[in-house]
Parts: structure tokens; C-alpha cells; sequence
């Protein structure tokens, strides 16, 4: 039967079941072939932190959330369109997320008694027949049977075959959202090909089964397009977070001429980091996996003394390990980026879910004056930039520089436009020479005009010169206790963060007029829910703007007159109010904060309701 | 070791031009001054040699080096080193620690670096004591020993460094003391040479905060009778007349002595042999046990590669079948796609 098409601009999928269900290939392999298909997406994969939590219960449940559209997709998005849910835990934690008159996918299997107990209804309750789903339009399947069904004459064990019900609901949905089967069918497969043919052929077969039944049930009254989104010529990809700091360091490093060292110790969200960076030994990487994190970044450090670039990703509690070790980075002036991609803390607090409260930890987080830049990634795919721009950086002005980014950006994914290696911005670290000898001696603090002092490698005869954590007089970088030395080198090594500003861009309003009644100042992982909140209320006719802050240190040098522009300010954060407090103490202006510290991401809805609040009743 | 030998170079040539500023009398001063001769005597150009160090007494070192030096953090050296050795394995790499900086603070990082046997010197000075923040007990303190810390006496039981390297994997664990400049240099060029991480327990005397702490092993009198020199080769014979030696009964040291001549089945000490030197390294005597406490190369293993030869083979053998870095094919990843020309 030829279904009726209809065409609409975007859509939100969220795959919800067990951890050992699939969701989470399900959801990439769905996301990968939308944007081959030429729609742009964003995704947030939302896993538990336990790795096998008992099967059907609510703590076992893991959802990935896509995405795909024919405009420019800054968010996963508020509510979604259609949830897929493999069993009662999975439609208990995620119906709040879809919206009235939603798609609602359910396996029948997943509601027998033992789920339904397990998820926490009451005794005899059933929502798929006591009637409370019907808000929604609901679409009951035994996947488990049909599954069962497609491969009966296979050899698979049950086992085996319940493990493959993503790719049935994955055929389903590409019917049904008009994605090429092909696509999926080649990304599928190419997972399991070589190592298990017999897998990659079911899972091949699953994926037609699920298609057809799309066909020839009559359980859809009609098909969606989602038209290809406007995008400028380029070659894309999709990208996730993590990988694309990754990246942005690879290209930094090459772009420098240096070899890049990366030492992690396992934390998640920043693992990825170090899986990543194993992979590419042969790209002049050195990747190395520390017994700890104040190893990695003592580690970091060494390869920086070695004349090459050292760099450490980890998350919260990682990072505070590695407090003391920024302090002798300070100290040293030596180039290295250390990454915290925060989690929801303290302590081990929710560590798979989004938080940007280490803000100030990364801002004052070290005992003594030590300052360093601090720069945000806003964007999964914006990690790339940040990462390339933080190494330029740390190899430009010596100095250790931290790079923010959260859960929310390690694992989610958007498309990405791939940048020529040749149009980044030239990377030329100072490299001591025989200029920087006075009376042919070498003098490792001897600074140059903007406040640099002369990398000088091991390895070359004359330059030889000992550096450490102990104070050092101006100039011979000798240990020196005077007390008006420290003093002037406190202000030499604040003077050259702060001279950084100077350099770079000024701050820019990234939507809306530049003064106004309202600017919307965010940093982070909060820019696509800010942007398409704003956007929505000028939409409304509200004199809203937004800005966007990717340097947090030093903030740039026009901040503070483009703030006292705007008759409000509102700083909505991850956090309780971090950026609020810099931004009122830097430059006394009545910044005012929105604080969410849930471990999840802000939403578009909220974010306008108290826009509207703000410019309405204050 | 590749480089040539430069004939011409001396220990001062390896010394910086700051003041050392130990106390009058601390064993750290011999101990710089045999690293700086042997560096002259193994001809290793300056620039090629850096030294590490966390912080106490023994980790001002660096400073004192005409060499590359990296005054680092409190037990981090170890730490700091790897990042070096990676990038840079041609380099010399020694690293610098005293009891409380390479045993408690970092301790961790210590018996990393053994494992994974990066080709580095390690020294660590042992005093037995806290010398930097003034005399408090270190891991290695003794039962008994009274500091403001312990003003009780301590009755926390040390760790015997050389057991705890050998435990961790070191391919290379000796013992020397100040007080001896010959056997410090000869075990020090031994160690220097070693491709590995090569550890050497150095008994320093810190004549401030825990004056004669070995000296029932440096000093002449005693010495002989409390001293066990190890010599690759040669039987395990100790004590004034030379009259006490070691035989292997099973799986036990057993003392022995004798008065006409060497017996028969004294043991022969094999530093490459790793039974015998887990039983070497558990021999602490004192002079209330009456057992000797041995000196020399404990141990010596020549076959185990080095972190960085591992590496470099992982490295080569993904270029030859993977090909090197091609980095637009690496920035595309699996799945990409052109939209416009
Ligand atoms: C993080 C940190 N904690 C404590 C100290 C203080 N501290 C400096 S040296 C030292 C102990 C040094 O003892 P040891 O390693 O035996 O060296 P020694 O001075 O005896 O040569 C301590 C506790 C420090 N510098 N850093
Ligand atoms: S305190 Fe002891 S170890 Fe430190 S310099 Fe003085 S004598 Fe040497
Ligand atoms: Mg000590």
C-alpha cells in the first residue's frame, strides 16, 4: 500500500531499553545515516553509570536521543517525537519525554509481569491496556516474536537473537521516516562483517524484516520526509564530542610540527579521549595510559620539557588531582592542555550525566597566583576548534591552558564540517635561539616582548638550564626567596595571561543587537539550548540577545562594555551560577543567574519561559 | 650508550654554576660529586643528560647539574619522566629521590616506573629520615626511632627499598653508601648503563636530623663485619677476616663460617639470576642479627626491553601494515560525504 507522505522539518527519536538492548548503536547507526542523507542532527546518549545493571530495572535503562532536521540543529530537543520503548523500565523513565500525540513504540515482550514488577507498577497495573497511553499514538509489537519469526531457520541461539531487536525497530523506522535502507544495511553489517558473518547477515535481514513490516502492516497511516537541510559546501561528517578533540589536537600538534603526547588514566566521560588517541600511533601520537592523574599530567608535563606537546584529558574528581601539577605547569611556563570534561559532581556524584560546575575549580582551582587560560567548547563539533585553539595557545604564550567540555558534548554528536588542515591558523612555538643569549649565556626566563619566555629543548648543547617549582628570579630563572622578585614574577606571569586578550577577537554578540534590553550570556555546552531559546523569543518579537563565551580566561578585553549595554543580563548554567559570580565581580554588573544542576541539559522550553519572565516581570 | 666519548671532559663540567647549599657534612655532596664524575668518565654530552627530581633535600640536585633539569613536585619525578622518556628516548634521564619523596608521597609512581622499565637512572637517597620539613620519620624510619612526629618513638614498620623495587619489576637493583666514593661510582656507572629503569638505594647520611644512621655499614670499624660487597661471580663472603659467607640450603640463606680457606659450596653471586635475588633482597641484617646487609649490583636483568623499544616496535609494525598518518583520511573518519562541488 502506498502510505501518504508527509513532509515536516525535523524530528526527535529517542531509543529507550536495557543497557544490553542496543540502544545506543541503534541510535548512532540511525544518526549516521541521517546525515549521509543530508539532514543535520545533534544526539545525547543517556547511559547508566553501572555497566550491567539488572536487566528491567529503571537504574538499567539506557537511551540515546537523535535528532535530524532540514534546518540547522543546535539540540537534541526538548521533548521527542517518537519513543521507542523495549520494555516497562524504558517507558517509564522516558514517557515524560514525548510529547502529546506522539509516536509511542512498544515491545509487548518487555511488559510481561516480571518487567512490569521490576519497573515498579502497581500489582495487576498494565499501561499498555489500562488506557493512560492514550495521549499518544500507540503502536504495540511483540519485537521479540517477530524477531523470533525472521530468523527461524538461522542457527541463533534466543540469546543472540533478543540481541538483535534494535535492528528490527531500526528497519522500522527507516521505512517510516524514509531513510535508504542501504545506508543502514552497509553500516550495520560493516560493525559485525569480518568477525561474525552469521551476525552480519541476520542483523542484514532483520533490518528488511523491520522495513517490510513497515510496509505492509497497517499500523502507520502514513510516511515522514524530512528534507535535506541547507548546508554550505564542504565535506561533513558526523562527530562526536570527544573525537573531535581528539582531532583538534592531532592537527594542532602537526600543524606545530611536535609530537603529541597524550596520557590519561580511565575516567568516564573522558576515556574516549585515551581510546582515541590509542588508535593513532602511527600518526606520530604518543598515547599513554598513566597510573593515575597526577601522572598523566606530570607525564604531560615531561613531554612539554622534551620540546613537544603534552596533553591530559580527564574529568572532575582527575582534575582536582591535578591541581598541584597545574601549579608547577604555572611555575614552569611550559605549553600543555589539560582537559576536564565535567560530570555531575562532587566526588563520584552522577558521572555519565552533563555539569559545568568546575568552572571555578578550573578558574582559581590552585593554591598560590596562578592563573591560566580557561576555554569552552560549545558545540560537539566546536570541541575540534577549541582544542586547536587552546594548543595554539599554550604553544604560543607557554603557559598550561584548560579546555571545559561536559558529558553532554564527550557523547553527544553533530555534523561537522570538516576544515582544511591549511586554513588553520599557522601554530610557531618560540623556540630558543642563539638570540636569546646574553654574552652566550642562556636565560630561560628572559622574556620577549609579549611576556613569552624561549622554549629551549634537551638535546641542544648550550642551552642547558634547570627549571623547577621553586620561585625564580627575573631573567637567569635561578631559585630566588626575594621578596619583591616573587612579587614582580606573580605580575610578569598574571601580566602574560592577560595579554592574551589582547590578541584575540573581541567578544561578539552571537545572536540578536549589540545592547538591548536582555542579553542571555551563556559558556559551554548550553549554546545550542540558548541560541534556539533566543532565537524562539525574538521570534515572539522580545529584545533578547545572546552571548556566547568561549574564553573564560582571560575574558575578552571588550566584555565588560558590551554587558553594560544591555538593561538585564541572564547567565543560565549548569551550575549554581559560576559564570554569574565572575561576571558580577569583574565588572559589577547585575548579572543575573539561572540555575540548573540536575545532571541534564537545559531545555529550549524552560530557557524561554524565563526569558519571557525576565523581560515581562522583573 | 652511542655517543662518543668526549676524552676532554671532566666532573666540573657537569657541575652549574650555582652554590650547593647542603648542610656542612650531608652525604648528598658525595653523591653529586660521583654522579658528575661518572657522566665525565661515560663521556655523555651535557645536552643529552637531564635530571628529574621531586622535592626534599635530594632533589635539589638538579640544580647542582650543568646539565637539563627539572625541579619537579613532591614524588612526582618518576611521573614527569615518563612523558620525557617517550618522546624523547635518546635522551639521559636520570631521576632523583629521597626516602619520603620516592617511597611515600610517591610511591605510587616509583614502582610504575619500574614496571614498565623506561630506560632511566633512578637514585634514591635513602636518610631514613624526613630531611626537608625537619626530621620527621620517613617509610624507611626504624622501630623505635625518635623524631617530633614520633616523639615516642616510631613503631611503624619501613619498607626495605631495594625488595620493593626488586618486588616491582626493576630489571636493575643495587645499593651503594655515601661514604664508599669507589663502590658509589662503580655502581653508579653500572646503573648508568643499564638499559632500563635502573634503581640504586644510596645510604646518605643526613648528619642534622639523623646523624650515623648506617654507620655500622660505612664506618671502618665496623664496616667489614655489617657489609656484604656483592661482586658478579664471586662467593658471598663478608666480616674482618673475611671468614663468613653465605651457603644455599633449599630455599634459605644459611651463614657460615669458616677459618681455612673458602668452602666448596659458597654461594656464587649471580646478579642475573632471579631466585637467588629475591632472597638477596629480603637480607637486611644489623648488627644485633649478626647478619650482613649487601652492597653491589643485587640484581640485573639484561634481557627485558625497555618501554620505549616496546613502543617503537608497536609503532613500526602499525606504519608497515597500516601505513603512516594519512590525516585528511583520518579527519573524514569512516563515514563522510561532500555536499557542493
Ligand atoms: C605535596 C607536598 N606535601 C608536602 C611537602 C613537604 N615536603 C617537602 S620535602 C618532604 C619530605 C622529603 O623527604 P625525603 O624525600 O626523604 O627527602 P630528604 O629531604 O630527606 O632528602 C616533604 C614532606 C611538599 N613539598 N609537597
Ligand atoms: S637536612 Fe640532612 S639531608 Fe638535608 S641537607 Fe641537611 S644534612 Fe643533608
Ligand atoms: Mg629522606
Amino acid at each position: 500500500m502506498e502510505r501518504h507522505r508527509i513532509v515536516i522539518p525535523d524530528v526527535v527519536i529517542v531509543f529507550a531499553g536495557d543497557s544490553g538492548e542496543g540502544m545506543q548503536l541503534a541510535g548512532v547507526q540511525f544518526a549516521h545515516t541521517s546525515a549521509l542523507r543530508g539532514n543535520d542532527i545533534a544526539t545525547f546518549p543517556n547511559y547508566p553509570a553501572e555497566i550491567r545493571a539488572p536487566q528491567g530495572t529503571l537504574a538499567g535503562v539506557s537511551s540515546f536521543q537523535l535528532r535530524f532536521g532540514s534546518f540547522e540543529v543546535l539540540t537534541p530537543g526538548d521533548q521527542c517525537d517518537v519513543l521507542v520503548a523495549m520494555n516497562a523500565a524504558a517507558l517509564k523513565t522516558h514517557l515524560h519525554l514525548l510529547k502529546r500525540g506522539g509516536i509511542l513504540i512498544v515491545n509487548e515482550a518487555g511488559f510481561d509481569r516480571r518487567n512490569l514488577r521490576l519497573a515498579g507498577y502497581p500489582e495487576a497495573e498494565n499501561p499498555l491496556t489500562n488506557g493512560s497511553l492514550s495521549d499518544y499514538q500507540l503502536i504495540k509489537l511483540n519485537i521479540s516474536q517477530l524477531v523470533g519469526a525472521a530468523l527461524a531457520d538461522t542457527g541463533l541461539s534466543v540469546r543472540e537473537k533478543e540481541r538483535m531487536k534494535n535492528m528490527f525497530v531500526l528497519g522500522l523506522l527507516a521505512w517510516l521516516f524514509g531513510r535508504p535502507l542501504e545506508t543502514l544495511e552497509e553500516l550495520v553489517t560493516a560493525k559485525f562483517r569480518a568477525r561474525n558473518p552469521e551476525i552480519a547477515a541476520a542483523n542484514s535481514r532483520l533490518l528488511h524484516a523491520g522495513y517490510n513490516f513497515g510496509e505492509t502492516s497497517e499500523l502507520f497511516a502514513s510516511r515522514y520526509e524530512i528534507p535535506q537541510a541547507e548546508l554550505a559546501p564542504g565535506v561533513y561528517r558526523s562527530i562526536s564530542g570527544n573525537e573531535a578533540l581528539v582531532l583538534g589536537f592531532v592537527v594542532a600538534a602537526h600543524k606545530a610540527g611536535l609530537k603529541l603526547f597524550y596520557a590519561g588514566y580511565p575516567i568516564t566521560p573522558a576515556s574516549e579521549v585515551l581510546h582515541q588517541m590509542s588508535n593513532l600511533l602511527s600518526y606520530d601520537v604518543y598515547p599513554f595510559q598513566a597510573e593515575d592523574e597526577i601522572a598523566a599530567i606530570s607525564a604531560a608535563i615531561g613531554a612539554a620539557f622534551g620540546g613537544h606537546l603534552g596533553v591530559t584529558a580527564t574529568s572532575g574528581p582527575g582534575f582536582s588531582l591535578m591541581s598541584e601539577t597545574l601549579g608547577l605547569a604555572v611555575m614552569l611556563e611550559l605549553p600543555l592542555v589539560v582537559c576536564d570534561i565535567q560530570r555531575a559532581g562532587p566526588s563520584t556524584g552522577m558521572p555519565t550525566k552533563p555539569e559545568q560546575a568546575d568552572l571555578l575549580q578550573a578558574l582559581y582551582g590552585r593554591h598560590g597566583e596562578a592563573p591560566i587560560p580557561v576555554l569552552a567548547a560549545a558545540t560537539p563539533a566546536d570541541c575540534f576548534q577549541t582544542a586547536y585553539e587552546a594548543t595554539r595557545l599554550a604553544l604560543h604564550w607557554m603557559t598550561p591552558v584548560i579546555v571545559l567540555s561536559d558529558a553532554f558534548l564527550a557523547n553527544g554528536s553533530d555534523l561537522w564540517r570538516i576544515p582544511s588542515v591549511e586554513s588553520l591558523p599557522p601554530i610557531t612555538p618560540p623556540f630558543a635561539t642563539e638570540e636569546h643569549k646574553s654574552n652566550g649565556v642562556f636565560h630561560p626566563y628572559q622574556r620577549d616582548t609579549r611576556g613569552v619566555r624561549p622554549w629551549a629543548i634537551p638535546g641542544t648543547p648550550g642551552f642547558e638550564h634547570r627549571i623547577g617549582g621553586l620561585e625564580k628570579e627575573d631573567i637567569t630563572g635561578n631559585v630566588s626567596y626575594d621578596p619583591l622578585n616573587h612579587e614582580r614574577m606573580v605580575q610578569l606571569r598574571a601580566a602574560k595571561i592577560e595579554q592574551i586578550a589582547a590578541e584575540l577577537p573581541p567578544q561578539t554578540v552571537t545572536l540578536g543587537e549589540p545592547e538591548g534590553e536582555l542579553a542571555v550570556v551563556g559558556w559551554g555546552s548550553t549554546y545550542g539550548s540558548i541560541y534556539s531559546a533566543v532565537q524562539e523569543c525574538r521570534a515572539q518579537g522580545l529584545p533578547v540577545s545572546h552571548i556566547h563565551l568561549r574564553y573564560l580566561n582571560p575574558l575578552p578585553r571588550n566584555l565588560g562594555q558590551l554587558l553594560r549595554g544591555f538593561r538585564r543580563i541572564l547567565v543560565p548554567e549548569l551550575n549554581s551560577g559560576h559564570l554569574t559570580q565572575l561576571l558580577r565581580a569583574r565588572y559589577l554588573v547585575d548579572a543575573k543567574a539561572y540555575e540548573k544542576v540536575q545532571g541534564i541539559p537545559l531545555t529550549v522550553s524552560e530557557l524561554v519561559e524565563v526569558i519571557q519572565e525576565r523581560i515581562h516581570h522583573d | 650508550m652511542t655517543e662518543a666519548l668526549h676524552p676532554s671532559v671532566s666532573a666540573k663540567d657537569y657541575a652549574s654554576d650555582q652554590e650547593v647549599r647542603w648542610c656542612p657534612g650531608c652525604g648528598d655532596y658525595a653523591i653529586l660529586k660521583q654522579v658528575q664524575t661518572v657522566l665525565a668518565e661515560l663521556g655523555v654530552p651535557r645536552e643529552n643528560v637531564v635530571f628529574i627530581s621531586g622535592i626534599g633535600c635530594s632533589s635539589r640536585f638538579p640544580y647542582y647539574m650543568g646539565t637539563y633539569g627539572l625541579h619537579g613536585i613532591h614524588g612526582r619525578a618518576p611521573a614527569i619522566a615518563y612523558g620525557l622518556k617517550i618522546t624523547r628516548p635518546e635522551l639521559h634521564v636520570w631521576i632523583v629521590t629521597g626516602d619520603g619523596d620516592g617511597l611515600s608521597i610517591g610511591g605510587n609512581h616509583l614502582i610504575h616506573m619500574l614496571r614498565r622499565n623506561m630506560d632511566v637512572t633512578i637514585l634514591l637517597f635513602n636518610n631514613e629520615v624526613y630531611g626537608l620539613t625537619k626530621g620527621q620519620i620517613s617509610p624507611t624510619s626504624r622501630p623505635g626511632q625518635r623524631t617530633p612526629s614520633t616523639p615516642w618513638g616510631s613503631f611503624e614498620h619501613p619498607f626495605n627499598p631495594v625488595a620493593l623495587a626488586f618486588g616491582a619489576g626493576a630489571t636493575f637493583v643495587a645499593r651503594t653508601m655515601d661514604r664508599d666514593l669507589a663502590h658509589m661510582r662503580s655502581v653508579l656507572k653500572r646503573a648508568a648503563q643499564h638499559r632500563g629503569a635502573a634503581f640504586v638505594e644510596i645510604y646518605q647520611n643526613c648528619p642534622v636530623f639523623n646523624d650515623g644512621a648506617f654507620f655500622a655499614y660505612t664506618e671502618k670499624e665496623s664496616k667489614p663485619d655489617n657489609a656484604l660487597f656483592l661482586e658478579h661471580g664471586q662467593p658471598l663472603v663478608f666480616g674482618q677476616n673475611r671468614d663468613r659467607g653465605f651457603v644455599l640450603e633449599g630455599t634459605a640463606l644459611r651463614l657460615a663460617s669458616f677459618s681455612d680457606g673458602l668452602p666448596a659450596n659458597l654461594w656464587i653471586h649471580d646478579e642475573t639470576d632471579r631466585t637467588k635475588a629475591a632472597l638477596l633482597v629480603q637480607l637486611l641484617g644489623t648488627p644485633d642479627d649478626g647478619l650482613p646487609r649487601p652492597f653491589g649490583v643485587l640484581y640485573a636483568d639484561h634481557t627485558r626491553p625497555t618501554y620505549e623499544e616496546l613502543l617503537a616496535e608497536r609503532r613500526q609494525h602499525l606504519v608497515q601494515h597500516h601505513g603512516g598518518g594519512d590525516l585528511s583520511a583520518l579527519l573524514r573518519g569512516k563515514n563522510w560525504w561532500t555536499i557542493g562541488s
